[in-house]
């Protein structure tokens, strides 16, 4: 039924990759840019967010006021993401209607208008968005373990920018962006669902071997230097909960090590699904810090997760403390799990266990043609498809030995910042 | 290069929205209704269904009971503790989970096809065995009251919260189905077993299952486990007081210190989901604050002014009367300036209604998106439930386009003017 995919590479450097899927009259189109917030130094933070917004803004094909309608009148879902290593826009049409997807693509990888207006306009939706994610107690800690973790590494700042700059970038700035980084070869387009391969090529050649490639700058380079200790942090804010989150800084996605610390992490805090699109979501409650922390009552919830890089990353976890508990209590059994982890021997079983759930999420995410789509392209984002296409097979080959050793290297406190968010009180009037 | 591969090729109704003929409906001699619909695809199944049992059956005091009561099943058994429950699913990678809403209590689960029988035991199980241990019961009401903590410093819930107040007010929709931090410290471990006892039963529930496992087999796998429940004893759900109708604009202010945005709501009632109006009223709402990025409310709030990230308006319709809210997230500051353009935009919604071409865009969009929202086993088990619940018909989504292509631009307006009158509107505001 699922064919296996097909790559070709545009003679002008734009990377294709192509997946019949035909259990639903579906297609999903992901165009992909390998620029995102980690390209960014001080001053500019947030332009690979803010220009994707202006993606939305239009072009003289297609100006705002019909791109904001043509896909919603076709029945299709469509959106965009910024994140740390990409940009990624995506269609999903009915199947029928395919096309309109590739020419909204091909049309703003070059011809966006960037208006003053707009830019203005959108300065104050961006900071409005902003400043909806700092009512968010987790958002707050969060930005100030990214900002504790990466000193050097863009990692640090949130993909949204900092005020400052979201104040200050101009429609130059953007438009530079845009230009310099929107080009065909530095894109990956990634469309999957019910159409004919040979077909599909032929249309993507016609609408987008026209464009010419451009001269990318070089990623931003600012490796990490190694930690040279445990960080602690506390940010204090309103409200009567506390949380704690704990990041460990462990290896780029494409590192063998990544896959045994997925591992580890659904060992640990609960199996965590690929899927960000549909099915998935196995709940944690048997997992070691749900049962060391949550059941011994000294937190409500424990989560952690793992994001597949370009760069070294961060393994983050995050407890929200018992009501009736002081944080300290909570970290200190989570540091007696690590131990346990790191010390104990650890069971066949429990590994066997977590790569069947994994294999279960794997299953969930085959419903949906978006989140096929998605890995299509994600995957050669921060490694290659073969990467997703490899996946389970790889996590079938890690053993208990693997896991206990990545648990050593990489969960000692000396590699890992910890931020707790202290709440002021404050009731609702 | 190796792909995983589903177990069957394209069944015959890949192209086809579910109807008649490729969907099950069986009713038990108990009365549980069974919906099944096949889907080989992937190898992955999903259940959901609910019971007749809600919110509204709790006193004032108690508020939040049978949330509590749902939150609850999976705390142990009299045959399995919790952990031992969890162990069961989590292993096979399966999921279940309850809550509740005003009228139902309602559950999810998904699980790969093998694991149907044990997802279904479990689920009886937990539904007609469970122990409600003491020390489980508290630290569920631990986690409650930090969710009811984190709902009090949440300026988008606590907008719609007010909101709804201000709405039914005398109404029983105007209680949060979650409670209050009081009334979950007042329920007893026999309160959540009495509640069980008395309002759960097999009368009026339904369940629907939709993945790979023949209707036949899915069948017969629920009358294994729930073929036999009675309660002779189950109440009939509690009818519903009507709503009475603002009689002039209310605005409600809840103050949370420290916060950077003030999140506020503005509406009316709204139809129930069986009114006659529904169709045009939904289609209305699309073109008011859905449609493209957010409709009409989009356009002025964060297209042209710049004021909001998140500005929409969303139709609540259920059993009873529904809402018809406006939302937007804004600075602090500008709070009336964002109020005054939404009023503004529902003044000419209720006063020229809406254009045979935008009527025409939503009327293509609820159609065409339609293979995309019953694209997973989830979407579809979704859409069973909701023709069941609102008796809509097996052919319900078959008859769906020309159902949305009838609705007239006239239609929208009289449900627009029945439900929105601009000098009688709740507005609720929750920020620094």
């Amino acid at each position: 039924m699922t064919k296996p995919y097909s790559q070709h590479t545009l003679p002008n450097g734009l990377n294709v990759l192509l997946k019949e899927i035909h259990t639903a009259p579906i297609v999903s189109t992901w165009m992909w840019y390998r620029v995102g917030s980690r390209d960014e130094t001080p001053g500019r933070t947030g332009v690979s967010h803010w220009t994707e917004h202006m993606q939305f803004k239009g072009t003289p094909q297609f100006p705002a006021s019909i791109l904001d309608k043509i896909i919603a009148r076709e029945g299709g879902a469509w959106n965009a993401f910024t994140y740390l290593d990409w940009t990624t826009y995506f269609e999903t049409l009915p199947a029928d209607k395919f096309d309109l997807g590739l020419r909204i693509e091909a049309d703003r990888m070059t011809n966006s208008t960037f208006d003053p207006k707009e830019v203005e306009s959108e300065r104050t939706v961006i900071i409005s968005e902003r400043e909806g994610s700092e009512n968010e107690p987790m958002f707050k800690l969060s930005e100030a373990v990214h900002m504790a973790a990466f000193r050097v590494h863009a990692y640090h700042h949130e993909v949204i920018g900092d005020l400052a700059d979201l104040r200050t970038i101009t429609r130059d700035d953007l438009h530079r962006h845009y230009r310099a980084y929107y080009v065909p070869n530095n894109a990956v387009l990634a469309v999957a669902g019910d159409f004919e391969t040979g077909a599909m090529l032929e249309r993507i050649r016609a609408l987008y071997e026209p464009i010419p490639a451009g001269a990318v700058p070089p990623r931003l380079e600012r490796p990490e230097p190694p930690a040279s200790g445990e960080h602690r942090l506390t940010v204090e804010g309103p409200g009567e909960t506390t949380f704690i989150e704990i990041g460990y800084r462990v290896p780029a996605g494409s590192e063998a090590d990544f896959l045994t610390l997925t591992v580890l992490d659904s060992l640990l805090a609960g199996p965590n699904s690929l899927n960000m699109f549909g099915g998935g979501g196995i709940s944690n409650r048997t997992s070691r810090l749900y049962r060391a922390l949550v059941e011994k009552e000294l937190a409500v919830s424990v989560h952690g997760g793992l994001t597949a890089t370009i760069d070294p990353y961060l393994y983050l976890l995050t407890i929200i403390v018992h009501p009736q508990r002081k944080p300290e209590e909570a970290l200190a059994a989570f540091d007696a799990e690590i131990e346990r982890i790191q010390n104990e021997r650890i069971g066949e079983a429990e590994i066997a266990r977590a790569i069947k759930q994994a294999r279960a999420n794997f299953a969930y995410g085959t419903e949906s043609i978006t989140n096929q789509a998605f890995w299509l392209g994600h995957a050669e984002m921060f490694a290659d498809y073969g990467w997703f296409l490899t996946y389970l097979d790889r996590l079938a080959k890690v053993t208990p030995a693997k896991v206990q050793k990545a648990a050593q290297v990489y969960l000692r406190p000396q590699n890992r910042v910890v931020g707790t968010y202290l709440p002021t009180g404050g009731a609702p009037k | 290069m190796s792909t995983r591969r589903a177990p069957h090729s394209a069944p015959a109704n890949r192209h086809s929205l579910p109807g008649p003929d490729d969907i099950t409906r069986l009713v038990l001699p108990n009365g549980i209704t069974v919906l099944c619909r096949v889907n080989f695809n992937s190898p992955s199944i999903f259940v959901s269904g609910y019971l007749q049992a809600g919110g509204l059956c709790d006193p004032d005091e108690k508020l939040g009971l049978a949330d509590f009561t749902a939150s609850a099943l999976m705390r142990g058994t009299e045959k399995h503790d919790t952990q031992q429950i969890f162990d069961a699913l989590e292993s096979c990678g399966a999921s279940l989970s309850f809550g509740a809403g005003a009228h139902t209590t309602g559950f999810g689960a998904h699980s790969l096809a093998e694991d149907l029988p044990l997802l279904l035991d479990l689920l009886a199980e937990t539904l007609l065995q469970p122990s409600f241990p003491d020390e489980q019961v508290e630290k569920l009401r631990a986690q409650l009251l930090t969710g009811l903590a984190l709902r009090a410093q949440d300026t988008a819930d606590m907008a719609s919260l007010t909101f709804d107040q201000i709405l039914f007010a005398g109404h029983p929709y105007a209680r949060p189905d979650d409670g209050w931090p009081e009334t979950i410290q007042a329920v007893t471990r026999a309160d959540l077993a009495d509640f069980r006892a008395r309002h759960y039963g097999p009368r009026g529930m339904v369940i629907a299952i939709v993945g790979a496992v023949e209707p036949k087999a899915a069948v017969g796998q629920v009358e294994r486990v729930l073929g036999g429940w009675r309660n002779p004893s189950q109440p009939e759900p509690p009818a519903l007081p009507p709503l009475a109708p603002l009689k002039k604009t209310i605005t409600r202010k809840v103050t949370i210190a420290g916060k950077s945005q003030s999140d506020l709501v503005v509406g009316t009632s709204g139809p129930a989901r069986c009114d006659p109006g529904f169709l045009a009223a939904s289609l209305g709402n699309s073109i008011l604050g859905q449609f493209g990025l957010m409709g009409r409310i989009g356009e002025v709030v964060r297209e042209k002014t710049g004021l909001a990230y998140s500005a929409y308006s969303t139709l609540n319709s259920g059993i009873g009367p529904g809402s018809w809210e406006v939302s937007a997230g804004v600075n602090p500051r500008n709070v009336g300036k964002a109020e005054k353009l939404i009023r503004r935009e529902i003044e000419r919604f209720v006063e020229k209604g809406v254009t045979e071409e935008e009527l025409a865009d939503s009327q293509a969009n609820f159609i065409g998106r339609l293979p995309l929202s019953l694209e997973s086993n989830a979407g579809v088990a979704g859409a069973l439930l909701h023709i069941e619940r609102f008796g809509l018909g097996l052919d319900y989504y078959r008859r769906y386009p020309d159902l949305i292509r009838a609705v007239t631009p006239a239609q929208v307006l009289e449900t627009a003017r029945r439900h929105f009158r601009p000098e009688a509107l709740a507005v609720a505001v929750a920020g620094p």
